[in-house]
């Protein structure tokens, strides 16, 4: 075989390759599409489940989810954007600084269900919030840390370092450069960051299943120390702890969940290239 | 006159600004109170786990709590079988997903034109966001009948776990082994082509070489991902908490992983029991496994390489 066959048969497997990775990704995307879209219906996403949950629709599920979702954003953001805030315009090159990346990262390997362990020991029984929107909140909020740093540590220091050089030069303060002429510029950047985070918190089970998810309740929370129902613990439910469970409303659930989330990744992705497009130096 | 004058009109806004010093003052210490919060969160994940999960390791002899029968209605809480499963599946993600991952990281950054990319791109992003639980349910009711079909006893199997897991892993592996690859100089290409070799003779033997380091970390971070990964392996995986038997059907048979024994059993279990306790100390397990891999990938290629590839990994 002559080189120029090696080389014509290596980039031909490579392509095979990568559309054996490619195509079962949109066969999923379309066959959750494909089963689901018959059971959506203004009524499947309005109603409680009825009869076993065999009938009727998602409902508390799904606002469940909103509120988790809503709770993750509250407890994330504000201690994920100072951090990432002090990364990139405070921190020193020195051991502290090299510490907290450390544990950035390694919060970032943590598996989620060490989360949720982590969640039922610290939020549920130590706190004493019991099974509560709050503990979940508080347990997907601190795992979504990492996405939400990172995203935004690399959103502010891409903002030119002249900005702070003349904002600096004309008497602003530090804090007067960062809040006027550093954050607006990383805003949609450090909002990319917060949209992929809540996108990958509206999926989780694993650490909601001992911190607030319900099998199910009839009613909706009424406070923060409530359980409650949420999506993907109920797609877990449904499918494999409930007999004689409707395919159809299995796969409404998945699609449902599937939509939710991937309109966060669609969302990130939109403003990222909105802002690509949009930056003026 | 006029030098008084100026200094004046400079001194009034000095007077302003000193008031909100303190406020500035008060700002800037929250942002660096808030900067080692991420030390203090993982000290506090590890305190919680130890606090629950202690007692298992001072009440059950060592050589119990690693041996090989998970038996809790009995008491016997050897976590073998557990590790063995997580090893398994894990071991199988890896090997499908290592040479598809780099296969494609290596099409998407050497060989397809722009407009590939930018379809290949969103897609992988759309992997990534796929919720494992929508995973998990996909392979419970689709493909674990397809895989018994092809002639397993059970579709619920080790292979189930991986060839998910496998999917799952892949957005990591891909994104950071394509930063990798686009870290490495265009004069290398240029310069290998420029000598007479072929796309592929540079990529083989210059391009690969040189993004080696970012490559491994990409795999390493993909078995953490694979590892750590619940929900979808406890849908498809069987749920057996057996020793795993050696053979040629190891991958074809159903085996439990430590995630899943912690999501599954974790409902039933009395607060304070010996078995709560236990399930924490494979929480403590898992916590150290991530610990390692990460801490592994640190030293292959340093802290500096870890963080940009972190954020790679991200997006």
């Amino acid at each position: 075989m002559s080189r120029q066959q090696a080389n014509k048969l290596a980039v031909g497997v490579l392509t095979v390759v990568a559309a054996i990775v490619v195509i079962p990704i949109l066969l999923v995307i379309v066959y959750v599409v494909w089963q689901g879209l018959p059971a959506l219906s203004w009524a499947f996403l309005t109603e409680a489940p009825r009869n076993g949950m065999k009938e009727g629709g998602i409902m508390p599920a799904l606002l469940g989810t909103i509120l988790l979702t809503l709770g993750t954003a509250i407890v994330s953001f504000p201690l994920s954007i100072a951090t990432a805030i002090y990364l990139a315009e405070y921190a020193g090159d020195n051991r502290l600084t090299r510490w907290i990346r450390m544990a950035i990262v390694n919060l970032a390997g943590i598996p989620s269900i060490v989360y949720g362990l982590f969640g039922l020991g610290a939020f549920v029984l130590f706190m004493g919030f019991g099974t509560s929107i709050l503990a979940g909140s508080l347990t997907l909020g601190i795992m979504t840390m990492p996405v939400v740093i990172s995203t935004a540590e690399e959103a502010i220091l891409a903002v030119p370092q002249q900005f702070r050089t003349v904002s600096l030069s004309l008497g602003a303060s530090r804090w007067q450069t960062i809040r006027y002429q550093v954050l607006p510029h990383a805003l949609p950047g450090i909002i990319t960051g917060i949209i992929l985070g809540l996108g990958r918190a509206a999926g989780e089970t694993a650490p909601i299943l001992f911190t607030v998810a319900a099998f199910y309740v009839p009613e909706l929370p009424r406070s923060i120390f409530d359980q409650t129902m949420a999506l993907p613990y109920h797609l877990y439910v449904i499918s494999t702890q409930v007999p004689g469970m409707p395919l159809q409303i299995q796969y409404g659930a998945a699609l449902v969940l599937l939509l939710i989330v991937l309109s966060f990744t669609l969302v990130a992705t939109l403003v990222r290239t909105q802002m690509r497009r949009r930056r003026e130096w | 006159m006029a030098v008084v004058q100026k200094s004046s009109q400079i001194d009034a806004p000095t007077d302003a600004t000193s008031q909100t010093n303190w406020g500035e003052w008060f700002i800037e210490g929250v942002i660096k109170v808030a900067g080692i919060s991420s030390i203090v969160i993982i000290g506090l994940i590890f305190l919680f786990l130890l606090r629950e999960g202690l007692p298992a390791f001072l009440d059950i002899p060592l050589r119990q709590l690693f041996g090989t029968r998970w038996y809790p209605i009995e008491d016997a809480f050897g976590m073998a079988p557990l590790l063995a499963g997580s090893l398994i599946v894990t071991v199988g993600a890896v090997v499908i997903a290592l040479p598809l991952g780099l296969t494609t990281a290596i099409y998407m950054g050497e060989i397809a034109p722009p407009w590939q990319r930018e379809i290949l791109k969103p897609i992988i992003e759309v992997l990534a966001g796929i919720p494992s639980i929508v995973l998990g349910f996909l392979g419970w009711i689709a493909l674990a009948p397809l895989i018994q079909r092809l002639g397993a006893p059970t579709g619920l199997t080790a292979f189930t776990g991986s060839l998910i897991l496998a999917y799952m892993s892949l957005p990591t592996i891909i994104s950071i082994a394509e930063d990798a690859l686009y870290a490495v100089p265009k004069e290398y290409r240029g310069g290998a082509l420029a000598i007479g070799a072929t796309q592929w003779q540079s990529i083989w033997r210059v391009v690969l070489p040189a993004a080696r380091p970012g490559l491994v970390i990409a795999v390493m971070l993909g078995i953490g991902r694979a590892i750590g990964e619940t929900m979808a392996v406890m849908m498809v995986t069987g749920n057996a908490a057996n020793i795993p038997s050696l053979g040629s059907g190891i991958f074809f048979q159903p085996v439990r992983t430590m995630t899943a024994t912690i999501a599954a059993e974790m409902g039933e279990v009395a607060q304070g029991s010996l078995h709560y306790s236990t399930l924490f100390a494979i929480g403590i397990v898992l916590f150290v496994i991530s610990f390692a891999i990460n801490w592994l990938a640190g030293r292959l290629v340093g802290m500096k390489g870890m963080r940009r590839s972190r954020r790679g990994g991200m997006l």
